[in-house]
């Protein structure tokens, strides 16, 4: 397990030898569904598509990007031993008790239990912080309490170890549906991540309706067009050969389009992210999905 | 692995990031025309945006080309059937030459909003800082200089089957 924790670049290759180390440890963070049925996911998961919760949504039906993966896309993350995106989350239950910052604690001094804990927790992200007065994603919760209860320094958004922690996190909400507060304060918030999804950007001219709502299902080149939902993030992703945040999605996206993307953790991305979440709402989470 | 073929199959956005960006448009004795001049009449645009008739052979590397049309990203096309991965997203273009003229496919290429209404997804190709925030290294440039289009717009009156 130390071995893990310390790799620092995993190579296309490390990955692939770690996948059967990984899953070994595995069965003892999460109890995985043993019994795979056939086109769905482990038992808990099985309901990727669902009738949005409120009516106000643009689409008449919402569904998770899995079911536009390739078969083989798919049965990777269906398969908890082969998915190697819980590469990240066993590095991240590490980090949950280890001690950082002048304070001498982890996460664990304060919340104990992660599985009792922070279940939940991720499916329910942004959310509105009253002291700050602003949304916090999960990113910036988990920084929040490394700057403020650990005396720690703040993680970079992408480092490993960001992206280990919130994979872990999230993981513990996987089957429970997303569902985002979008009233009182963070309503500015998903307006203005509405306003953002609907605005043609770049060199390109596209908004990510374009693509994510007027287009989904249709093939654009070699790539199947979901519906650009957020459940399963952190990510891992084939072309990446790693995991990775949402934001770095967002990212992607706009630079497909040749426009200047905003730069994850700003608040036009925090805004885009409340914003999904209200048109994914009721989708199950799946931290980590695997996509190409 | 399973990996390699995955990520091989995989990555093919509409505009490659790494796009270089050789796209002249101010070679003047080719491409008289700037973008801004280019007048968009009942759907058409009737004088060419260049001196040197279209090409062809070149146009139909231009339409493939993910960094320059990429036009198969959204096009399917009977006559690239060897090529793998054509998109859906607009209509296929056999035949695009028994529906339309030389000067309709200019207005199509150039501005496809002039033509197809401002909804389209289909970007203009011959338009500078057509949306928000476009990225440095595109600010200021078409997606394709003049004599590109005059060339794809060639290779587009060849598909008559
Ligand atoms: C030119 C088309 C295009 C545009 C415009 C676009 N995307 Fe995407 N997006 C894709 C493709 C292709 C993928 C990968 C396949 C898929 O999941 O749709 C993708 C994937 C995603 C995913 C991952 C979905 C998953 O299940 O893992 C998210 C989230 C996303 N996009 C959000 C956005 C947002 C937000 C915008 C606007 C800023 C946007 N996209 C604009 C083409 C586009
Ligand atoms: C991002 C998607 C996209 C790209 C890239 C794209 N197109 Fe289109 N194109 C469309 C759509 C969609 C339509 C249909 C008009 C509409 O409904 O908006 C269309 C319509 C057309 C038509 C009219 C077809 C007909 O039968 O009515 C032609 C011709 C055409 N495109 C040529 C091209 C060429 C050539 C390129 C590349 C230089 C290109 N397109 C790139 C989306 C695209």
């Amino acid at each position: 397990m130390k071995g893990t924790a310390k790799t620092k670049a995993l190579s296309a290759l490390f990955a692939v030898t770690m996948l059967s180390a990984t899953s070994i440890f595995y069965m003892q963070v999460v109890k995985a569904g043993d019994s795979l049925k056939d086109d769905g996911l482990p038992s808990g998961i099985s309901k990727v598509k669902v009738k949005p919760a409120t009516d106000d949504g643009p689409l008449d039906e919402i569904i998770s990007g899995w079911h536009f993966r390739s078969k083989e896309t798919k049965n990777l993350q269906q398969d908890d031993f082969e998915n190697p995106g819980y590469l990240w989350v066993e590095q991240g239950e590490e980090l949950w008790a280890t001690k950082d910052g002048s304070k001498g604690k982890s996460c664990k001094s304060c919340h104990d239990d992660p599985a009792k804990s922070m279940k939940g927790v991720g499916a329910n992200m942004p959310k509105w912080d009253a002291k700050l007065k602003r949304p916090l994603t999960l990113e910036q919760r988990v920084n929040t309490c490394r700057t403020q209860g650990l005396g720690a320094k703040e993680w970079k958004w992408e480092s490993r170890e960001m992206l280990s922690m919130t994979a872990f996190i999230r993981n513990l909400s996987r089957g429970m549906p997303m569902n985002v507060q979008a009233d009182g304060p963070m309503k500015p918030w998903v307006e203005k991540g509405k306003n953002i999804y609907y605005t043609r950007v770049g060199q390109l001219n596209m908004s990510c309706s374009n693509c994510h709502e007027d287009n989904y299902g249709k093939n654009i080149r070699a790539d199947h067009l979901s519906q650009g939902q957020s459940n399963g993030f952190p990510t891992y992703r084939l072309k990446w050969q790693k995991i990775g945040s949402l934001h770095r999605r967002f990212k992607g996206c706009m630079k497909n389009i040749r426009a200047t993307p905003y730069k994850p953790g700003s608040d036009e991305f925090v805004a885009l992210e409340i914003y999904l979440s209200q048109r994914g709402k009721g989708l199950e989470i799946e931290t980590p999905a695997v996509r190409n | 692995m399973k990996k390699a073929m995955h990520t091989i199959a995989v990555c093919a956005l509409i505009g490659a990031t790494a796009a270089s960006s050789a796209i002249s448009i101010n070679d003047a004795s080719a491409n008289p025309v700037t973008p801004d001049k280019v007048k968009v009449v009942d759907g058409k645009i009737k004088t060419p945006l260049t001196n040197k008739p279209g090409n062809a052979a070149d146009g139909k590397n231009w339409f493939a080309n993910r960094k320059l049309g990429n036009c198969l990203a959204c096009h399917v096309n009977q006559d690239m059937s060897s090529k793998p991965f054509h998109g859906e997203i607009g209509p296929a273009v056999n035949a695009v030459a028994t529906r339309y003229s030389p000067a309709q496919l200019r207005a199509i290429l150039v501005d496809a909003k002039s033509v197809f209404g401002d909804q389209t997804i289909m970007p203009g190709f011959y338009k500078v800082d057509p949306g928000q925030r476009v990225a440095k290294k595109f600010k200021g440039k078409t997606i394709l200089s003049g004599q590109q289009v005059e060339d794809i717009i060639a290779y587009l009156l060849t598909l008559k089957k």
